[in-house]
């Protein structure tokens, strides 16, 4: 069956089986920015964006998004260079697996929080699993990417 | 230095994260057939007949392969150096399946879901064996895991296969039990550690194709692609020079991907078809039928006089390698090269024990490699000596600990599965690292414990630690820098880039010694086709070894720059200076740009390349003081690590910002281990902790503060002074974190994890 939605901000037809879920679909595209991790929504490495709000693609089913807006990292280039210079500059890259998932969680922290505290931002993220840093560089670089301290 | 031990960034991380493809399944062909593996249920289990007709007959399936289908060859998929320590006994199907989630059957299906109706449509009758689930009863039990013939071991490690004993090993200096007869004060102890998962966020992942030239090319993700290639050709019967193999951006390794997972069955499929293939283990199959670490019982005898001089270490270890002995003799090995020389003084020291086969996941390389696990050990057993000694930890390491410029016998008598190299400690600046480590997390004002509510208490912990820098006269690098027109480098190397940042590391030692910048120097690894060999990412081996190899090469290529400029400007290479862009004389200037256009467009021409390698004589083992401390609220038995301090020696940091995250990474999977990451299998030998929902690894919200300094030192037997840095920071949580709940409650926790509920138990027996 066919399902049309807007990804990041251009009109997207996939073909599709009933029971494919987004992350699956996405992939099978060519999205593949957007990783598998684990494939049962505990780990935040096949984040994208719905509507401007994250959600773990691996659980989210292709036909429910019929006709609404998903984003992925591609679609915020502009803000992953920022927060990818951060992340350089606090040596917070490792193996980048989960920092496709992880940017588009920040990206939508940023625009749902209000100045939030450092507590705050670690709720936000504690679904976005890395298993190289220690998340202490990460989160520097999030910081100051949500504080806008470049 | 002006690249070396400066802020570089981390080559290719804007682009990953700016989701450009790059991993093995990014890559995959997008016709590829869907590889999927049928698991075993059983612990242990003969498969009296399997019937795949039906599964052969769906319509959209590609092959089935069953042990009726496939080589018999016997060979480990350790991705280690040939011969292997570790025992050939594995098979790539076999009648016996010897855990739940053992390989049964392949099929190869146009989709995911043809491929998965398929396995469901195989028909197998086992014929149920009793499992041997208890590590501490599989010596001579009466299930025997490898009773087939034709596996073997490489050389003689102590296999014993119908004694389910895969390895084992002794050896003593000085007669331990007479020292410690003699000693005032003594300690025996037994410690348990468990088989951590390693969880690396991207699952194992292969594909595999036929190029036009009818060679098999197959995309892994692995920290081995020599090794792989090697195992493959062996294994399939097909000649080294019809197999390529290429490592992409790897997703994290942690020694799960030394070895090899999917590769065998996506070659055998493509091989078999003609077709592209593709298998992506799902996170359940990582957690049940990848690797883990090896669980391990280590009983430690410790004695010292009452002046707090360490006189004898005992340590006998008995580690669990699951169904098949993959790095069986060198993981339970490293359980005491690279720990027990810490206390290099003392008159005696015994090693020994079994690794021994169960119906449990296989263990394999995981970071740490034994020593974490020894670590453990033995760094409690000295806190509890301290106690009885009534002395001060720090202090008691201080007066036994190994020093700059000594050595220790272990370091000539145990290696992996052969003899050690003797070795000085050229660098060691650990008595540096326990006293910043110390000022740091304020020791002298905290230990052992600060009350801080009615049932609020803090302590503090510590441990040191060592490890290696490759294995000497084994582990190899090679690394090839070829001059392109307008004067920047390509930089090829075998060593694998897993997620660690050695492209840059690499590519900033090139840089340092040819005098230019990192983006003058394009790094590619790895790919058997293209980049000269490297035994691969593990044992702590890509800084130190693959680095003297690119420094190796960088020099040549210095040499032959020289030697071109010379010929150019027409002087002796003596009397032309060059600062990495211009050549200059006392007359003339030539750039290093108009030099490479003229070799390759106008006069002399030629290709200048130079190839570099190097094997180690010797492993310069990084140190590190580790110190944490926690609060335990002491009605529930819940802890917080409020910090935790990493005082490194890794000689020069190349990157100081990607050593500091190998360092702070290796705490947070320490952590994890000593905290909360349980292991839970059902009666029947089903692992229950097979998914993030139940074995919890670290999140942000885990890791309050880490404080990670280096020391100021230099190894002259590295490039730029470096030691290598990848597993040290693993090394000391466990026993850094029993320490400090000791210290804060009195309870002394023998196994991992240190849980709430070990803690109030504790309490209570004390009550």
């Amino acid at each position: 069956m066919q399902v049309k939605f807007f990804l990041n901000n251009r009109p997207f037809i996939a073909e599709v089986s009933p029971n494919d879920f987004l992350l699956k679909t996405l992939r099978d595209h060519h999205v593949t920015s957007v990783k598998n991790g684990c494939n049962e929504s505990s780990c935040g490495a096949c984040t994208v964006l719905l509507d401007g709000h994250p959600v773990l693609s691996c659980s989210l089913l292709t036909v429910r998004v019929e006709g609404r807006h998903i984003t992925t990292v591609e679609g915020i280039s502009e803000d992953v260079k920022i927060l990818s210079d951060l992340f350089s500059d606090e040596g917070a890259d490792q193996c980048g697996f989960c920092n496709t998932g992880l940017a588009l969680a920040v990206y939508a922290l940023k625009r749902e929080l209000k100045n939030p505290s450092d507590e705050e931002i670690k709720r936000y993220l504690v679904g976005n699993l890395c298993r190289c840093s220690g998340y202490q560089a990460q989160f520097k670089a999030i910081v100051r990417y949500v504080r806008n301290e470049q | 230095m002006k690249t070396v031990n400066h802020k570089t960034p981390s080559l290719g991380g804007k682009g990953i994260m700016m989701g450009r493809p790059a991993f093995t399944d990014d890559l995959a062909d997008a016709n590829s057939l869907i590889v999927k593996i049928l698991r075993s249920p059983h612990a242990f289990a003969k498969i009296k007949s399997i019937d795949v007709t039906e599964a052969r007959a769906l319509p959209g399936v590609e092959l089935v392969l069953t042990h009726h289908d496939v080589p018999r060859t016997s060979f480990t998929r350790a991705g280690q150096g040939y011969p292997e320590p570790s025992p050939h006994d594995k098979f790539i199907l076999d009648e016996y399946v010897r855990y739940v989630g053992d390989e049964v059957a392949c099929v190869a299906a146009v989709s995911e879901e043809i491929a998965e109706k398929a396995l469901s449509l195989i028909k197998v009758e086992y014929e149920v064996l009793e499992p041997v689930l208890d590590f501490e009863k599989a010596k001579n039990n009466a299930s025997v895991l490898h009773p087939e013939e034709g596996i073997k071991e490489m050389f003689p490690i102590g296999f014993l296969p119908k004694q389910n004993v895969a390895a084992s090993y002794a050896m003593h200096v000085g007669d331990v039990d007479k020292v410690l007869a003699q000693c005032d004060v003594t300690v025996t102890q037994s410690f348990y550690s468990q088989a951590q998962a390693h969880a690396m966020l991207e699952p194992h992942c292969a594909n595999a194709r036929l190029d036009f030239q009818n060679r098999l090319v197959i995309y892994t993700s692995t920290q081995t692609p020599f090794h792989v290639r090697r195992i493959l050709s062996q294994t399939l019967a097909v000649p080294l020079s019809k197999i390529r193999v290429i490592k992409p951006r790897v997703g994290g390794g942690f020694g799960g991907k030394q070895a090899l997972h999917g590769e065998m069955f996506v070659a055998l499929v493509t091989l078999r078809t003609g077709k592209p293939s593709r298998i992506a283990f799902d996170r359940k199959e990582v957690f049940e039928s990848s690797y883990t670490r090896h669980p391990m019982r280590i009983d430690m005898r410790l004695g010292a006089m009452k002046d707090g001089t360490l006189k004898a270490i005992d340590c006998q270890v008995l580690s669990d390698t699951g169904a098949y002995g993959e790095h069986a003799l060198t993981v339970f090995m490293v359980a005491g090269s690279k720990v027990l020389p810490l206390y290099n003084k003392v008159d005696a020291v015994a090693f020994g024990g079994e690794v021994v086969y169960t119906n449990h996941t296989p263990a394999g390389a995981y970071r740490g490699y034994g020593a974490i696990q020894g670590n453990y050990a033995l760094e409690s057993a000295v806190d509890m000596l301290c106690a009885k000694l009534k002395m001060d930890p720090a202090e008691f390491r201080k007066k036994n600990m190994i020093r700059e410029g000594e050595t220790s016998p272990i370091f000539a008598i145990m290696g992996e599965g052969t003899e050690g190299t003797a070795m000085n400690m050229d660098s060691c600046k650990l008595d540096y690292c326990l006293d910043r480590g110390s000022e740091l997390i304020g020791w002298k004002k905290k230990f052992p414990r600060v009350v801080v509510g009615p049932h609020k208490v803090r302590g503090v912990g510590m441990s040191i630690a060592m490890q290696g820098s490759g294995i000497p006269l084994i582990d190899m690098g090679s690394a090839t820098i070829k001059l392109n027109d307008d004067g920047f480098y390509n930089l090829t190397v075998g060593a694998t880039d897993i997620g660690q940042g050695s492209d840059t590391i690499l590519a900033q030692i090139a840089a340092e010694e040819l005098m230019t910048t990192v983006d003058k120097m394009v790094v590619y690894s790895s790919d058997t086709d293209l980049t000269p060999f490297d035994t691969g990412a593990y044992a702590s081996s890509t800084t130190f070894v693959s680095g003297n190899a690119v420094l190796n090469a960088a020099t040549k290529m210095k040499e032959l720059l020289l030697t071109e400029a010379s010929l150019s400007l027409q002087v002796p290479v003596s009397e032309i200076t060059f600062d990495g862009k211009t050549f200059k004389t006392k007359k003339a200037t030539l750039s290093l740009s108009d030099l490479a256009n003229h070799l390759y467009y106008n006069e002399h021409q030629k290709q200048l390349t130079a190839t570099g390698s190097y094997v180690g004589h010797k492993s310069p083992p990084p140190f590190m003081a580790g110190f944490a401390e926690v609060e335990v609220d002491t009605e529930t038995g819940e802890f917080e690590i409020l910090e935790y301090v990493s005082v490194v020696d890794c000689g020069t940091p190349i990157n100081p910002g990607l050593a500091k995250g190998q360092v702070e990474g290796g705490i947070t999977q320490g952590v994890g281990m000593a905290c909360f990451e349980d292991v839970k299998s059902s009666p029947k030998g089903k692992l229950l902790s097979n998914s993030f929902l139940y074995y919890k690894i670290p999140t942000t919200l885990d890791i309050k503060k880490l404080t990670t300094e280096f020391a100021q030192s230099y190894d002259e037997a590295g490039p730029f002074g470096a030691k290598s840095v990848g597993e040290i920071g693993i090394d000391t949580p466990p026993a850094v974190i029993a320490n400090a709940i000791y210290n804060a409650t009195g309870v002394r926790i023998t196994s991992l994890p240190v849980t709430p509920e070990k803690i109030i138990q504790g309490l209570k027996a004390k009550k």
